[in-house]
């Protein structure tokens, strides 16, 4: 806020300056400029024009958020402004709101379901669907341009009103979605001629066939970026290759599995200017003579900066990847299974990346290499390579996480996965690596103290939050108490979303929570035992939040109603797939959901989902229309 | 390194007022998700002693950390005790244990029932485990068309036991020298009768080392073959066995039922 006041503050002074200055040379009929002796900063007469200027400054929705909130003339000006919309809860606020509000809006991003819908922890069916937002766009905005969605419920309907409602449309991108067909896929293909932007992130696609890439337009395409790589299907090899050809802007593509490596060579000799390349399947046996010329193709990628897919990256096929390290920035080699020492060949070739992402195969072996050679790294993931939990005899241990945070020292971001940790790494990352904005640690064993001391590794991630001032994101696993938590709430003050498995003691830990962490948007906890108390103690706090998600916590169903009725803004649902025949306030609650809004109780909930009632009598509503 | 969830015996609960029963994980064993009550916060002043009747987590023979305070947590169990299941998988394990937890293996209906998940457990996508799921059936073994390159390891499970074991099979010359070996590995566990034949019968493990009495049923070794198939070991050579093998599994005779079914008639036969 301090920034966006100063910036305000020295963009006026400069403006008004100006003005001054060509007051003074210029006529005195320019009346529409203010007296020198009026208040002139806050002046009502100060011209929608010259604000509107200032405001064309400001591109974080933030900023916007709180510029509109000074007086009702910024407010008009800035929402006559605003030309990318970003709703964080689809059901935070309705879409005719947004849509009225907004009239140059150009982009449109939308998140629906919660975070922990990605583990399976929010049953199918339960909402999010896009339906609602694009109708409402398509009758009053039909201007749109980008429609942006998370974790929402598309359907092949939605595409084809997309498809046929915005005539300037540009760019889809979806992710983790799901409800839609590759049907749905060609309608747009085929009807948006505009488009430059097709990317289907981590969707779950009902995937009929590879037809739908033979719809795009047969003359040249404004296609900038294509992403198919969740699709199962083949597509036709020639449709591509011709795709490729008429698509002269394109610059980042990103293959699915199903493309094999032999084809790849002649799909890169018509896209040479890709900056960013997601391969198919490296898996494939390639003689000799297709191997060079794989090489030679990758080698004349002069712009590419990121990679990835790499699907079963052979260790022989590594060499062929040698010329493009040396530029790359980004490199995700979570799907490919290359094991040590392999992967050390490649990894110090790469001295400009910023991301990697990898699986637990890289060991710590691994993260020394990226310690010593990749010192512009700011992202690191890595994940965990067995399906289940019993594969853990790779060696990847705390160490390799200590490595990089003392040998990288741009690192700001970093999602973690290993067995078992200890206080003494935690403490040494956190005395390394002061700046980071992202921790994620997860600690697969639920429950699993420091491995050397046998102690809680509450002084741990002690250290991580008083270390990191910046911290906007954390997540945290392994033995916690309500210690660990009270540490949170004293020193994460920018902290925004922080996820919370198997740990704590008491309703004390999310008293430490709500109380103190000032920031907090995004709080979603599960498995930890506690729920009432502090929940209705801190009701107040949940306003000033996106959202909560409990699951199998102690929640009792009465804390629920009451907190329903003390907080007229929030909608506190209940997602119980096996309620009780009778609910006594004291019965147990399997999972809430609690978020603001200004939309009231949604309409659209399945039969396991419940908003609890804001009359105290009635206590359990389902709203539904069906 | 698996873990089960798993309940204590209840006696001791029924004198204390404070203590109730938590079904920490929320579970989906509807009963007794009902009966719980939800315990005061201040619980910590009860007197009590809440170890003995503490739910803890933990690997069936591993010291669990001593924790002061007392919250509710799931203690190794004796076995006959019902595995409790968190949230979701009621209806799961109705579906003849098709999903191994939250990891869903697409094609293989006859994958043996689930072990002990915990849903959204470790907090990994959707996308990324079924991706990884069919990598690892294409890859486990890496020896495509490179005999000695790297060891044949298989992951061996068995049923009722809580974690998994890796053999090499490049390391054995044929079923006898495996199953006397998986006999050692598994022998602290059950280890009734190996389904394993040939030509030979003397070669078949007749001797049952140690009877399950709740199950009370014959153990049979089966494998998962590179199309994702089960099993019986032993109907084909052993060379392409190695070849073809991509998991062991030690089951219970009665989840064998379906699995070339001539196999087991011939092995009885053969007595």
């Amino acid at each position: 806020m301090a920034s966006v006041s100063l910036l305000f503050v020295t963009l006026l002074s400069v403006t008004l300056y100006i003005n001054i200055k060509s007051f003074i040379l210029w006529d005195q009929s320019q009346t529409f400029l203010p007296s020198l002796s009026d208040s002139v900063l806050m002046d009502r007469r100060f011209p929608f024009k010259v604000l509107e200027h200032i405001f064309s400054f400001v591109d974080s929705n933030e900023d916007r958020n709180s510029v509109s909130l000074v007086c009702k003339s910024w407010f008009e000006t800035e929402r006559r402004t605003r030309k990318r919309v970003f709703v964080g809860n689809c059901y935070a606020v309705s879409p005719l709101k947004v849509a009225r509000r907004f009239p140059k809006m150009r982009s449109l991003t939308l998140k629906g379901k919660p975070h922990f819908a990605d583990y399976n922890l929010v049953p199918d069916g339960w909402g999010g669907y896009a339906w609602p937002w694009i109708e409402a766009m398509a009758a009053r905005r039909p201007l749109l341009e980008e429609i942006r969605l998370k974790r929402m419920v598309v359907t092949d309907e939605c595409l084809e009103k997309i498809a046929a409602s915005f005539r300037d449309f540009k760019s889809l991108v979806l992710t983790s979605c799901e409800g839609f067909s590759t049907d749905g896929i060609a309608a747009i293909a085929s009807t948006c001629r505009k488009l430059r932007n097709l990317e289907l992130r981590e969707c779950i696609v009902d995937d009929l066939g590879g037809d739908w890439l033979s719809y795009f337009p047969e003359t040249s395409t404004s296609l900038v970026s294509l992403d198919f790589s969740c699709l199962d299907s083949e597509v036709k090899l020639s449709d591509l290759e011709r795709l490729l050809s008429r698509s002269p802007n394109l610059k980042s593509l990103k293959l699915n599995r199903s493309v094999t490596l032999d084809v790849l060579e002649s799909l890169l000799r018509r896209a040479p200017q890709l900056v960013e390349l997601g391969t198919g399947s490296f898996s494939d046996e390639l003689d000799p003579e297709e191997i060079s010329k794989l090489t030679k193709a990758l080698s004349e990628l002069k712009q590419l900066k990121s990679l990835s897919g790499l699907w079963d990256l052979l260790p022989e096929y590594i060499p062929v990847l040698y010329s493009v390290c040396p530029r790359l920035t980004s490199l995700n080699l979570s799907y490919a299974t290359v094991q040590m020492p392999d992967l050390i060949d490649l990894l110090s070739r790469c001295s400009k990346l910023q991301k990697l992402w990898v699986m637990d195969l890289i060991e710590d072996k691994g993260l020394k290499t990226v310690a010593l050679c990749c010192k512009e790294l700011r992202e690191l993931r890595v994940f965990p390579s067995g399906a289940d939990l019993d594969e853990t005899d790779v060696t990847l241990t705390e160490q390799g996480l200590v490595s990089v945070s003392e040998g990288c020292q741009k690192l700001e971001s970093v999602l973690y996965f290993c067995v078992q940790f200890t206080n003494a790494a935690l403490v040494s990352i956190a005395k390394n690596r002061p700046n980071f904005r992202c921790f994620r640690l997860c600690v697969m064993e639920p429950f699993a103290p420091d491995y050397r001391t046998q102690q809680p590794l509450d002084e741990g991630f002690k250290a991580i939050v008083e270390r990191c001032k910046d911290l906007r994101r954390l997540s945290v696993s392994g033995l916690l108490t309500d210690k660990a938590f009270e540490y949170i709430g004293v020193h994460a003050k920018k902290l925004r979303m922080l996820s919370i498995a198997f740990a704590g003691d008491s309703d004390l830990m999310l008293h430490h929570l709500l109380s103190g962490c000032e920031s907090l948007k995004k709080l979603e906890i599960r498995d930890c035992p506690f729920g009432d108390t502090a929940l209705l103690e801190n009701a107040a706090k949940l306003e000033t939040m996106r959202s909560l998600w409990m699951s199998s916590c102690f929640v009792s169903f009465g804390a629920c109603k009451q907190l329903s009725q003390k907080m007229p803004r929030l909608n506190v649902e209940v997602i119980d797939e096996h309620p009780p025949k009778t609910r006594p306030d004291s019965s147990p609650v399997e999972r809430i959901y609690i978020y603001r809004t200004v939309a009231g109780p949604r309409l659209d909930t399945p039969e396991f989902v419940w908003t609890i009632h804001k009359k105290p009598e009635v206590g359990v509503s389902r709203l539904a229309i069906r | 390194m698996s873990y089960r969830l798993e309940s204590v015996d209840k006696e001791g609960l029924g004198t204390s007022p404070g203590l109730k029963e938590r079904n920490y994980f929320g579970l989906s064993d509807c009963s007794s998700v009902d009966s719980s009550t939800i315990p005061s916060a201040d619980k910590k002043s009860s007197s009590l002693n809440f170890k003995a009747t503490e739910l803890r987590l933990g690997l069936p023979d591993s010291q669990s950390p001593q924790r002061e305070t007392d919250f509710g947590l799931l203690s190794p169990r004796t076995p006959d005790e019902k595995l409790l299941f968190p949230l979701l998988p009621c209806k799961d394990h109705s579906a003849s244990g098709n999903k191994r937890g939250y990891l869903a293996k697409s094609g293989s209906n006859n994958a043996p029932a689930a072990k002990a998940q915990v849903v959204g457990w470790p907090p990994i996508r959707s996308f990324r485990k079924n991706t990884m799921a069919s990598s690892t059936s294409k890859n486990t073994n890496e020896v495509d068309g490179k005999p000695g390159l790297g060891a044949l390891f298989v992951k061996v499970s068995m049923d009722g036991a809580p974690y998994l074991r890796k053999v090499d099979l490049g390391t054995y010359t044929c079923y006898q020298h495996l199953s006397s070996a998986l006999e050692k590995m598994f022998s602290c566990f059950t280890l009734g009768q190996c389904g394993l034949h040939g030509a030979h019968g003397k070669e078949r493990m007749s001797e049952v080392k140690l009877k399950d009495l709740l199950h009370g049923s014959e153990f049979v070794l089966t494998y998962e073959d590179k199309d994702g198939d089960w099993m019986l070991v032993g109907d084909v050579p052993w060379e392409i066995f190695t070849e073809t093998c991509r998991k062991l599994k030690i089951m219970k005779g009665s989840d064998s039922i379906g699995l070339a079914p001539s196999a087991v008639e011939k092995s009885k036969n053969k007595d």
